[in-house]
């Protein structure tokens, strides 16, 4: 009896120590998954700080010029090569906005009220942010792919041992380049999103061209366009930044080239939508 | 041991340096602890030892790429009236003592997107405010001191590994540095190749007086281009001396040896499979039994 009370004591005390350890554990893993986000954050944060600071350089101090031909090159790299695909997801979306709204609307008997909904909803929301995130595979994976096999190849070593500054060089080129396209596509993908509605809207659900077009000519005023303007903006500075970042702090050969792109994708979409809401809220509330 | 150099001829002085990276859980493991020596203006400086006993890492704190622990790395190029330290430096005072200095990676590390001339035009571009025409006329000759001036369209991708070193070494020697660092020269290339590299290393330092710190585990190379040299082993200094005390060392017949540091740069220079630095801790007794016959 008593060495079976010992042992059971025994059993369900380790089993408690095993409980803690358990606990312990997760929140260490916890605490370091904390600490890696607050990490990441600070180092984005620092290198966008550092591609300020170069701009500024480059556009006020002499002999800082930003480098045209290599602005030119990511500027195609970025953004020429992706318009094709833009217009694709664009255009599907204008269509899908269209036909999901259809029954609702017709149930009220405001078919032509389309035209507002896939107007706004493009212009200000889904227009910016879908070009975002096909921009957040198409470039920035590409740009943090580039940039970790520099690291690899260790031709940032070398830049910076001749007395060159990486981030002049090489994020600077991206930033701009980015940011450019981004708001750049987000001008196309409005333009298409709302064909994409108006093909729709005429061709299948009967709504008659000129009661469409004017529609949204109505629904539509100056600052749903700016705002989403805007915030292709930010997007483009997100996923450069964050893109550069991982392709910089590169380690571990090919193995952490292939951690990079993914991590950006992820990372990217992730910020791009947390950022997005926080616009969205500010807006509404700014009645803007 | 070097016996007495006077101050101006020293160009970089290492004093008890030490650089440490962080393991998985993050407590520091010490790659070099200790390592002191000078480096003499005009020679050729062989950094010799076994794979990952630090020479790459020893390298990159030479040249201010990374952050050391503990130490001072003094650097005295032309025109300076004191030895300057970089540990700890900022990056513009820094670059400022790396246009001074040129380094050939063990790759090459050329910018991929740049063709063969534009490589070597780049510095010369940013940190000389000489003319374009000038800056041709120089990459030119630059190009024809390593033979590659019939390859200045070609990018870097369309070279072989021989090739990428050669123009990297144009590069290096763009705007005439004082010091020349030199990463693996020869790796990865064959014996023609690797000679040829070594005859420009001797070219480079005797018509234009650079100073040359080379990174190398390839022994013959080592005999034929250093004045001094020195022997790495875990992150310490365990020799450094005269290469004429090293060929002495790497000839003598294992009875003439008296130390086990002598027997172990012995066994190092001439590649014995047996000696101190074939260790007999990490193996079973039927491994021992193999080995001790
Ligand atoms: N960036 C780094 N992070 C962690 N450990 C490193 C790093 N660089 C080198 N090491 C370690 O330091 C040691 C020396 O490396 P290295 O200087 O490259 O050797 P060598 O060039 O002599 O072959 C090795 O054990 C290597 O694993
Ligand atoms: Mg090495």
């Amino acid at each position: 009896m008593g060495t079976r009370a010992t042992g059971s004591a025994g059993s369900s005390g380790s089993r408690v120590r095993a409980a803690i350890a358990a606990v312990g554990d997760w929140a260490a893993a916890g605490l370091k998954q904390v600490g890696d986000r607050v990490r990441f954050v600070g180092g984005v944060s620092q290198l966008f700080n550092e591609t300020s600071k170069w701009c500024f350089r480059g556009m006020f101090l002499p002999g800082h010029k930003v480098g045209w031909r290599s602005l030119v090159a990511q500027t195609v790299r970025v953004g020429v090569l992706a318009i094709p695909i833009v217009v694709i997801v664009q255009v599907f979306i204008g269509v899908i906005l269209a036909l999901q709204l259809a029954p609702t609307l017709e149930r009220y008997g405001q078919m032509e009220r389309i035209a507002d909904v896939v107007g706004i909803a493009i212009f200000r929301e889904l227009g910016p942010l879908i070009t975002a995130i096909v921009l957040s595979g198409f470039a920035g994976a590409s740009i943090a792919a580039e940039l970790g096999a520099m690291v690899e190849s260790e031709e940032i070593k070398a830049l910076r041992a001749h007395a060159l500054n990486p981030i002049r060089f090489l994020v600077i080129p991206r930033f701009l380049a980015t940011v450019l396209m981004l708001t750049g596509l987000t001008v196309i993908a409005d333009i298409v999103g709302v064909l994409g509605g108006f093909g729709t809207g005429v061709l299948v659900l009967g709504v008659s061209p000129s009661a469409y077009l004017s529609a949204t000519r109505e629904a539509l005023v100056m600052k749903d366009f700016l705002t989403g303007l805007f915030k292709a903006g930010v997007f483009g500075v997100l996923i450069s930044m964050i893109a550069c970042y991982e392709g910089l702090t590169v380690t571990g050969g090919a193995v952490g080239v292939g951690r990079a792109t993914t991590a950006t994708v992820v990372k990217s979409i992730v910020a791009l939508i947390a950022t997005d809401a926080v616009f969205t809220a500010v807006f509404y509330v700014w009645e803007l | 041991m070097t016996g007495i150099v006077s101050n101006a001829q020293v160009v970089i002085s290492v004093v008890d340096l030490a650089k440490s990276f962080e393991d998985a859980e993050g407590n520091p493991v010490y790659v070099l602890d200790g390592v002191t020596f000078d480096v003499l203006r005009g020679e050729t400086l062989v950094i010799m030892g076994g794979s990952g006993c630090g020479k790459s890492t020893l390298l990159n704190c030479l040249i201010g790429e990374y952050d050391i622990n503990a130490g001072k790395i003094a650097y005295r190029t032309k025109g300076m009236d004191a030895a300057v330290n970089i540990a700890g430096m900022n990056e513009r005072k820094l670059n400022g003592i790396r246009k001074r200095i040129g380094i050939l990676f063990q790759s090459g590390a050329l910018f991929n997107s740049l063709t063969v001339s534009e490589n070597v035009a780049l510095p010369l571009q940013e940190h000389s405010y000489v003319d374009r025409s000038i800056i041709d006329i120089v990459v030119t000759l630059k190009l024809q001191q390593v033979k590659m001036l019939g390859h200045r369209d070609k990018f870097p991708g369309q070279l072989s590994g021989g090739q990428k070193k050669r123009v990297g070494l144009a590069r290096a020697t763009a705007l005439d540095p004082e010091i020349l660092f030199y990463d693996e020269p020869s790796a990865g290339l064959d014996p023609v190749t690797s000679t040829a590299i070594d005859e420009l290393m001797m070219d480079l330092s005797k018509k234009l007086q650079v100073t040359s710190v080379v990174v190398t585990h390839e022994m013959d190379s080592a005999f034929r281009i250093a004045d001094r040299m020195i022997m790495l082993e875990h992150g310490r200094v365990l020799k450094l001396g005269r290469r004429e005390e090293f060929e002495a060392l790497r000839d003598a017949k294992p009875q003439e040896l008296n130390t086990d540091t002598e027997r172990l740069i012995h066994q190092f220079l001439t590649g014995a499979n047996q000696g101190p630095l074939t260790d007999t801790d990490g193996m079973s007794e039927f491994e021992k039994l193999i080995v001790s016959g």
